[in-house]
Formats: structure tokens, C-alpha cells, sequence
């Protein structure tokens, strides 16, 4: 049951960045691909139906946490309070951006909530990226299981830490090159002349970038944590994901070079949701792993809900999931690949 | 002086602004929704009516700027149970956490889902269609509501748990949990007060069309609809969700009722008050004007029922803050019933189609759209400081609910953040909302 809930969690996280990382790539993307007034609509326009639905995969994940892993929740977002605050400030500046940029004309208006939108999705997937890379370091809980990181410290990764060293920004970093490649893929696939052609050519840059940072950060975390790589001899789940990812990404970089765009993009999120189930099956059980003296790590085991509880959520997600699964259906089949900008007034 | 060096003070006031901010959109989210279904269906029925699709075409671009500010001030709620209150997530999130994760997955995925198709949609779908996005809409907003009112519900009166031998809560039994009556009677009467405001919302508008002397066949039908619709949901607010819920805090919480009635003393034949200043120091309410025995006859349906004053509790027990839950109760009350005069009035004419002349009266719907606001925000703060001094009800304390890691500091800092950006928020949001209604239904801006 545990275990089931932790890859329930681990896998709403993954539908998260797979989902919402293509509209975050592509609105850090945007203001140097699409330069005038048009094609950054055709931009919005092809993340616009979908981006409200994507960040829900976020709440979705935050609510399996809270009634699976209440302990781990509590303990992770009061520890990570302030950085949780900036994510919070940049998805309301950037759902607003994109939700308000359309309505008014004007072009001083819609360049500065241009500048808004990519402004926070270029900071969103670094913050992610370095929350992923606090849980693969380790933060200093004390025995009650709470910590209270400050958001810098002096940037090396020994205690004291805070939420920002060399090693969590690099996974920022790389998080960030990572979605904006998938970003640049989708709307290659996507978006309407001639950003599809632009972002073709963004893409495939961007995938060798990937490539080089996911050597950089995996050799990074072997240095930071090392006992995340004890287990993998005997977690086969873990090298079938990482052996999924690497495949993936070399079928997007293949599919990307020959125009197979929309394979390409499935070749993207493969890679990404590889590399996540592989990061979560060498995780498991931790949650939050402590480190420093007397640290108490918080684990599936020490952090879970009672069991009878675990079952019910179990009860109640199968029966959510397929409707939730459903109307992505419905929106993707609504919203074809590559539609002309909408007229003034109708549509992002 | 001590409450501002207390994390707990400055947690509660960053959870309170930001709630009462996110809480002015969804109402009118939830209570729109209704009334566009009911346009477009009554469109629908008539083969098309070009000035009811005008209509039903200008709420949803009201509807939509709306729900985008509820979304995004809404998020951070979500993640306050752990940045703010995370004593409280670790102690009830087995409980709790199911009412939010199931809120995310059956609400959130449908709303998001249909938003754009309902936004954007009109032209690409057929008339069914689009309706049929205007209901998932509805029920999407409608569901997350119900979600979160049983979260609340359980604060305010917990059943289906158990105390674990942690000593943290534990869900026992999930049907009593998710139908907590507490939590249906709240619903009911939450989401009649949105339906409330947005008739209150749609009457307005229509007012000031009727009074500009333009947008007549728009204006006439916002008239009817806000008012119609106000009057039937301004009457159940009151009878029968608002009374059966009185009746339910002074089954259950009844030193919250003794206090939201600044009722110091306890005796039998309790009167209602009017108005009254409490002076808390002295224990006594000051220039009370009452309707003698009446609140006797509400709580318990006997004029000569014995209600319980702050006396009979100990002031450890009592609301934290007696003097804000008194007026916030009052004027909940007050306003819901001037609502139901005005509305009343406005029915009657609309019906009697002489709703358009009468220029005084359209200038009091006019005027009169912040009362529900006032009222649904002075509503959930007697509830929340009727809760006090628990965060769930007899089981945990609020100053034991707040995260012991996170220091003032760090919330002060962040509380002024929340204030800047919500100003910007609240201005770019009656900008565009301004323009929309200057714009009017007929001619797409």
C-alpha cells in the first residue's frame, strides 16, 4: 500500500513536469522564438487550452502528498517556506500573464505581461529543479522531523546549506534546459508558422544541452549523495527507467532531426518521465532524507497516513483518475496541432 | 504588544488576507455559473435567441477573467496548509488530505478542462456542445466547493476520526467524514449566498445599462435574471441554510453562538440583538437593542429555552476575538436581510416590466452589488472566528497548529508580498472588468 502510494505520488509529479513543463519550456522560450505581436499568440494559443489543466497535475500531486504523506508534506513546505513563496508569486504572475495579456490591445500592455510570462516560466523550472535537487542532497531535520532552510547560504553544498548551492542550482539549470527543450518540442509540434519552424532549430540545440547537463547533474549527485546509488543494484525498476530515458531521448533527438515532430515530443516526455520514475525508484522509501547530526529522515514508512486511510484515498483515486485522464483526452482532441492564430478577441 | 511577537498572530493574519482576497472571486465564480446554463439553455430551448447568447456570451467573459483571478489566488491556499500551518497538516492531513486531494482530481482536472472550451469555444462547437461546457463548468466549481467546505466542515465539527496511538487524527469512517452534516448544511448555504452575489453582480450590471439608457434588451434581461434569481437565493440563504445553521453552531459550538451574539450571561428567554456594542472588559453588552426571547425561539424553537452565555465557559475556551466575530455575525445578518428587501423590490417591478422606469430603484441594485461581498466575507469570518480558539474543533488549539520552523520573519516578509501583489492583482482585475462592462454584451471587444 505504501508503495503503491509512493508511486502514485511520484507519478502525479511526473505527469506535472511532462505536462506543465511544455508550457513552462515554452514560455521561457517564448519572448526569443516568436517576435512579434502574432507569433506570440500563436505561442499562447498553443499552450493556452492546456497550461490551467497541466498546473492542476501540481495541486493533484500536492493533495496525494497531503493525504498519503501528511508528515512529509508539513515538514517540506514550512522547511522550504520562502522558496515555496517565489513559486507561488511566479504561477499567479504567470497564470495572470496569460490569462490577461490578450484582452487589451495595447502594445505596452502585452509586452510587459510578455515579459511577466517569461520571466516566471523561466524561474519556475529552476525552483523545481532545485526542490528536486534539495530532496536527492538532503536537508538538516531535526529529531521532530522539521528544518528551516534559509534560501542561500554560501553556496557550497556542506551543511549549513540552504536552498540554493552549486549542486541545487545546477539541477535548477538543468531542469530549465531540460523543459525548455521539451517546451521547443511541443511547439514544433504545435504552434502555427513560423514558430514551428523556429523552434525546431531551438530544439535541437537545446536537446544536446540536455544531453551534456543530465551527465553533469547525474556525475554532480553522485558526489553530493552518494548512497542514492547503493541500491541500484538490486532496484531493476531503476535501470529499466534509466534505460527507458536514455532510449527516449535518443528517439527524440532521431525523430526531431527527420521532422516527426509530434514523436519527437513523445520521445521528450518519455525521457522526462523516465528520468523521474528512475530518480524515484533509487529514492524509495526517502521522502526527505535527513542529513547532519541526530538528523531523522522522513521515509514512506515514518511519514505515511494509517493504513485503513491509505486505502480509502486508493478507493476514491481510481475512481478520479480515468475522468481526470479523460478530459485531457477531450482537450487534446479539441485543440488541433498547428491552428492559425485566433482573431483578435477570441482565444489567448 | 505580545501578539505581534507571536508566529501564530502574523500566520493568522497571512492565511486570513489571503483567504479573504481568494474568497471575493469564487463566489461569483460558482454563482455565474448557474445563471449561464440557465442563458444558454433557455437559448437553446427557443431554437437560438440572439439576445440571450449576447448575454450569456458576456458573462462568460466576465465569468473567465474571474475564475483566472480565483485560480491563482487559490493556489497559495492550497500550499498554506503546509507553509503556515504545517502543526495542523501533520495532525490532521490524514483526514483532511482527502477532501483536498480529491477536490484536485475530481474538480480542479474538470474546471481546467472546459474553462478554454467554454472561453474560446462557441464557434468551433455546436450550441450543444458548448452548453454541455458551460455545465462542466458549473459542476466542476460547484464540486470544488463542496470539497472544501467539508475540509472546513471537519474544523469546525470533526467526525469520522479517530486519535491514533501517534496522537495524530486518523479517518475512521469515510462516508461520515465527506457527508459531515455540518458539511451540507454549510454548502447549502455557502453556495446560495454565491448565487446570491452573483444575481446581485448581474442585476447591477443590468441597472447601470438600464440607467445609461442603452444595451435595453441586455439590461432587461440581467434585471430579470439577477433579480429573480436574488430574490429565491436571497430568501434560502436565510430560510432555510442560514437557520438551520444557527441552529447547528448552538448545537455544537455553542460558546461561539453566546459570542457572535454578545450574550455574556446565561438564562432562558434569551433575546436577539439588533445592535449593541460588547464590552468585553466588563462583560456586558453595551446599549443593546432587542427583540426579546427570539433567539431563544432560533436556537432552540422554544420562546423559553435556556441559551448558554460566555459564562458558562471558561475564557480559555471562549472566541479569540469576541468584539471582530460579534459585528462580523451582525453584519452578515443585517445585510442579508436589507438584500432580501432590495431584491424583493426589484423582482416585483421586473416582473411587472416597470423595472426600467423606476430610476430610484435601479440606482439601489446599482449601488447595492458590494453588499454581498460585505456579507459572504463577514459570513466566513464568523465562522472562522466562531471556530477559535481551535482549528479543529475540541481537538486542536490554532496555537498549535501553525509551523514550528518558519519563523516571523519569514511570514512578515512574505505577507508583504502577498499585500503588493494582490493590490496589482485587484487593480488589473477591475480594469478589464470595467472594460468589459463599458464594452457591454452586443459587440465583442
Amino acid at each position: 500500500m505504501i508503495e503503491l502510494w509512493y508511486g502514485i505520488v511520484a507519478l502525479l509529479l511526473a505527469a506535472y513536469v511532462v505536462l506543465d513543463g511544455f508550457d513552462l519550456g515554452a514560455g521561457a522560450l517564448h519572448r526569443w522564438i516568436a517576435h512579434d505581436d502574432r507569433e506570440r499568440r500563436a505561442v499562447l494559443g498553443a499552450i493556452g487550452p492546456f497550461w490551467d489543466g497541466n498546473e492542476v497535475c501540481l495541486l493533484a500531486a500536492g493533495g496525494a502528498l497531503f493525504a498519503a504523506f501528511p508528515t512529509a508534506l508539513a515538514s517540506g513546505l514550512s522547511g522550504f517556506a520562502l522558496a515555496i513563496f517565489l513559486v507561488l508569486w511566479s504561477l499567479i504572475l504567470r497564470g495572470i500573464a496569460i490569462e490577461f495579456r490578450s484582452h487589451v490591445g495595447d502594445p505596452l500592455w502585452r509586452a510587459a505581461w510578455d515579459a511577466i510570462f517569461c520571466g516566471a516560466s523561466t524561474l519556475l523550472p529552476v525552483l523545481l529543479g532545485a526542490a528536486l535537487g534539495n530532496v536527492l542532497r538532503g536537508v538538516p531535520l531535526d529529531e521532530h522531523g522539521w528544518f528551516d532552510l534559509p534560501l542561500f547560504t554560501d553556496f557550497s553544498a556542506s551543511p549549513p546549506v540552504g536552498v540554493l548551492d552549486w549542486y541545487s542550482v545546477l539541477t535548477g539549470v538543468f531542469a530549465l534546459v531540460a523543459l525548455a527543450a521539451h517546451g521547443a518540442a511541443f511547439l514544433a509540434w504545435r504552434a502555427a508558422e513560423p514558430v514551428h519552424e523556429r523552434a525546431r532549430r531551438v530544439a535541437a540545440v537545446l536537446r544536446l544541452a540536455t544531453g551534456a547537463l543530465w551527465v553533469a547533474a547525474t556525475a554532480a549527485t553522485a558526489h553530493v549523495n552518494p548512497t542514492i546509488f547503493h541500491h541500484l543494484r538490486d532496484r531493476p525498476l531503476a535501470w529499466l527507467a534509466t534505460a527507458a530515458a536514455l532510449a527516449a531521448f535518443v528517439l527524440s533527438v532521431v525523430a526531431g532531426g527527420r521532422g516527426r515532430e509530434r514523436l519527437a515530443f513523445v520521445g521528450s516526455c518519455a525521457f522526462l518521465g523516465g528520468l523521474l520514475a528512475a530518480t524515484a525508484a533509487s529514492l524509495y522509501p526517502m521522502l526527505l532524507r535527513g542529513v547532519g547530526v541526530g538528523a531523522r529522515s522522513l521515509d514512506a514508512e515514518n511519514a505515511s497516513s494509517p493504513r485503513h486511510g491509505l486505502a480509502v484515498a486508493l478507493g476514491w483515486f481510481a475512481v478520479g483518475l480515468p475522468f481526470a485522464v479523460a478530459w485531457f483526452v477531450v482537450q487534446f482532441r479539441l485543440h488541433r496541432p498547428r491552428e492559425p492564430v485566433a482573431p483578435e478577441g477570441e482565444g489567448y | 504588544m505580545d501578539a505581534l511577537h507571536d508566529a501564530v498572530f502574523w500566520h493568522r493574519l497571512q492565511f486570513a488576507f489571503t483567504l479573504v482576497f481568494h474568497y471575493l472571486f469564487p463566489p461569483l465564480t460558482m454563482g455565474l455559473a448557474p445563471l449561464i446554463v440557465a442563458l444558454k439553455w433557455a437559448s437553446l430551448r427557443r431554437g437560438g435567441d440572439a439576445g440571450l447568447d449576447a448575454a450569456a456570451r458576456f458573462w462568460v467573459r466576465i465569468f473567465g477573467i474571474n475564475f483566472a483571478v480565483g485560480v491563482v489566488t487559490g493556489i497559495p491556499m492550497e500550499f498554506q496548509f503546509g507553509t503556515n500551518w504545517a502543526g495542523f497538516a501533520r495532525y490532521a492531513g490524514p483526514v483532511v488530505g482527502h477532501t483536498l486531494g480529491m477536490e484536485g482530481l475530481f474538480a480542479f482536472f474538470l474546471e481546467s478542462s472546459f474553462l478554454g472550451v467554454l472561453l474560446f469555444g462557441e464557434k468551433r462547437l455546436s450550441r450543444r456542445g458548448h452548453l454541455a461546457a458551460a455545465v462542466a463548468l458549473f459542476v466542476g466549481s460547484w464540486l470544488s466547493g463542496y470539497f472544501i467546505i467539508a475540509t472546513n466542515a471537519f474544523m469546525q465539527h470533526p467526525v469520522g476520526h479517530a486519535v491514533g496511538a501517534d496522537g495524530r487524527l486518523e479517518l475512521v469512517d469515510f462516508s461520515a467524514f465527506v457527508l459531515n452534516k455540518w458539511a451540507l448544511l454549510q454548502y447549502a448555504h455557502n453556495m446560495t449566498a454565491a448565487v446570491v452575489l452573483a444575481s446581485f453582480v448581474v442585476a447591477a450590471v443590468g441597472a447601470w445599462y438600464a440607467l445609461q439608457r442603452r444595451h435595453d434588451g441586455a439590461a432587461r434581461i440581467f434585471l430579470r435574471c439577477g433579480t429573480t434569481a436574488g430574490l429565491a437565493a436571497s430568501l434560502l440563504v436565510i430560510v432555510p441554510t442560514g437557520d438551520l445553521q444557527a441552529k447547528m453552531v448552538a448545537r455544537h459550538q455553542p460558546v461561539a453562538l453566546a459570542a457572535m451574539e454578545g450574550r455574556f450571561t446565561s438564562g432562558a428567554r434569551a433575546g436577539i440583538t439588533l445592535i449593541g456594542q460588547p464590552n468585553v472588559a466588563e462583560r456586558r453588552l453595551d446599549n443593546p437593542v432587542e427583540v426579546p426571547a427570539m433567539l431563544s425561539f432560533l436556537a432552540y424553537g422554544t420562546f423559553h429555552a435556556d441559551v448558554a452565555g460566555l459564562d458558562a465557559f471558561p475564557p480559555n475556551d471562549w472566541p479569540d476575538n469576541v468584539e471582530l466575530l460579534y459585528y462580523a455575525f451582525h453584519v452578515m445578518a443585517g445585510l442579508g436581510t436589507l438584500m432580501v428587501v432590495l431584491m424583493a423590490a426589484g423582482c416585483w417591478c421586473s416582473w411587472r416590466r416597470t423595472l426600467p422606469k423606476r430610476r430610484p430603484l435601479l440606482w439601489a441594485l446599482l449601488l447595492s452589488f458590494p453588499l454581498p461581498y460585505i456579507a459572504t466575507t463577514a459570513g466566513w469570518m464568523t465562522a472562522e472566528l466562531g471556530r477559535q480558539p481551535w482549528v479543529v474543533y475540541g481537538l486542536l488549539r490554532t496555537a498549535d497548529a501553525s509551523s514550528p520552523s518558519v519563523h516571523t520573519g519569514t511570514v512578515v516578509f512574505t505577507l508583504i508580498g502577498f499585500c503588493g501583489l494582490y493590490l496589482l492583482l485587484g487593480l488589473f482585475f477591475l480594469f478589464l472588468i470595467g472594460r468589459e462592462i463599458a464594452h457591454g454584451p452586443e459587440e465583442t471587444p
